[in-house]
């Protein structure tokens, strides 16, 4: 951090550090009312047109012989279906929550990766509002899949394990509830936060502190400037990173959303 | 405690943790507008092609696997019929062997039975022409000894007694001389 303030305060405010004010642009549309429109909720209903027209041509006309296209889109539509959701929760239950799963596989993969596509710049996942959307989406099924299998039981399966030495309750319960109702959707929405708004931070660091090494520093005559082509080979190197980290953490959610259903609808707790 | 992290950059007050309100309703809106979607459209449409798929896959086994079989039950018969037509070319090979060794055998019986005919009457006839032979012999030569016996001895032996009893003696010695050739 110490060459980020003394570059900051070197000349006039040619370095720009990123900062949290990134994720809050100004409105662009119905400033002030629940309708507000800004750059980055642009960049969520553009994703999710685009997602929906992907889809929608994807599976159209499906082949039994695929042709590349189809055969290219049914490889991810495959690894979703069959890899995280069927393999996790079985054919009958994958399927009675396939779509919701589905979607928020997709929705992810697609909002993550627009952090790194130029002219976008942002993902759209590094503002709170989608994962945690997408975190209660998971409570509300995992809890609601428990409830239907088990019925108010799945309460106690889930709090009084079985097994356990009765008087222990008094320390497993508060932790079950704990881990289980409190920490699995909080976990799940910071996860997917944190690792979205700390990939955007390194992004900006490097190429603005690029452009500063080259356009003010090495254009004012001060060799150190080259630095900049070591900032920028940087800055490289995390855009492919954060094109395995949009994929993983994508992944990882839909994956962990799947698990937790499918803990619900286990016999034994 | 984000805040600390940009150090020197100017800041509203603002907090990632807390989700504005416009950020929650678009954030719905768009995992509503795609669930729709994705329930509606996309997942029916991709089942039906993976099943279908499968569908095709597993009939085209079959299929196959029902060709295998009538090919193997084709085959079968085909062997069986080949074996049939071998086992029938082979009897009507040895119906064939026995039949001419038949028919050569009665072929055979018959022709020396022709022959032995043939001989017998060969026998008989040469017998009996040797006999007229004999017969016509013993008249010519008897006179055609006396002629010539008379020509070399003169007119002594025209007496007819004499002559027939010399002739006699020489045919019967004749005869006896060829008995006894014929004994021996």
């Amino acid at each position: 951090m110490t060459p980020l303030v003394r570059f900051s305060d070197d000349t006039d405010g040619g370095f720009h550090g990123p900062s949290l004010e990134e994720f809050f642009p100004p409105a662009v549309l119905f400033e002030g009312t629940p309708f507000e429109l800004n750059r980055i909720m642009l960049i969520r209903i553009l994703i999710t047109v685009l997602l929906i027209v992907w889809m929608l041509v994807a599976t159209r006309r499906m082949r039994l012989v695929p042709t590349r296209f189809q055969a290219a889109n049914e490889f991810l539509f495959g690894f979703v279906r069959n890899s995280i959701i069927i393999e996790t929760l079985g054919e009958k239950d994958g399927k009675r929550f396939m779509a919701p799963l589905f979607a928020m596989f997709f929705l992810i993969l697609g909002l993550n990766l627009t952090g790194i596509v130029p002219g976008l710049n942002i993902a759209g996942t590094s503002v709170i509002g989608t994962p945690l959307v997408l975190a209660i989406v998971s409570y509300v099924m995992f809890v609601w899949a428990g409830i239907r299998k088990h019925g108010w039981k799945f309460f106690k399966n889930s709090l009084f394990p079985a097994g356990v030495p009765w008087p222990l309750y008094i320390v497993v319960t508060p932790i079950e509830l704990i881990s289980t109702f409190v920490l699995r959707p909080v976990t799940l929405t910071l996860r997917l936060l944190m690792n979205m708004v700390a990939g955007h931070m390194l992004l900006v660091l490097c190429f603005s502190a690029t452009s500063f090494f080259l356009f003010d520093v090495l254009a004012g005559g001060q060799l150190i400037g080259l630095l900049g082509i070591g900032t920028f080979a940087f800055g490289a190197v995390f855009t492919l990173f954060e094109l395995m980290v949009a994929a993983l953490q994508a992944y990882v959610f839909t994956f962990l959303a799947a698990v937790y259903i499918q803990l619900s609808l286990a016999d034994e707790h | 405690m984000l805040t600390a992290f940009l150090a020197g950059a100017p800041t509203k007050d603002v907090n990632p943790l807390l989700p504005e309100d416009y950020d929650l309703l678009w954030s719905s809106v768009i995992f509503v507008a795609l669930l729709i979607v994705v329930a509606i459209w996309v997942l029916p449409r991709l089942n039906k092609a993976l099943d279908a798929r499968a569908e095709a896959i597993e009939g085209g086994l079959k299929k196959a696997e029902e060709a295998q079989a009538a090919a193997a039950a084709a085959r079968d018969e085909y062997t069986a019929q080949l074996a049939e037509a071998r086992a029938e070319a082979s009897r009507i090979r040895e119906q064939a062997r026995t039949d001419g060794q038949a028919i050569l055998a009665e072929l055979k019986e018959q022709a020396q039975a022709e022959a032995a005919r043939i001989v017998a009457n060969a026998q008989t006839q040469i017998e009996a022409e040797r006999s007229a032979a004999m017969v016509s012999l013993r008249a010519e030569v008897g006179s055609l000894a006396l002629d010539l016996a008379s020509g070399v001895i003169g007119e002594t032996l025209s007496d007819d007694k004499k002559a027939a009893a010399v002739v006699d003696r020489f045919l019967a010695d004749l005869e006896a001389d060829e008995k006894a050739k014929a004994g021996k």
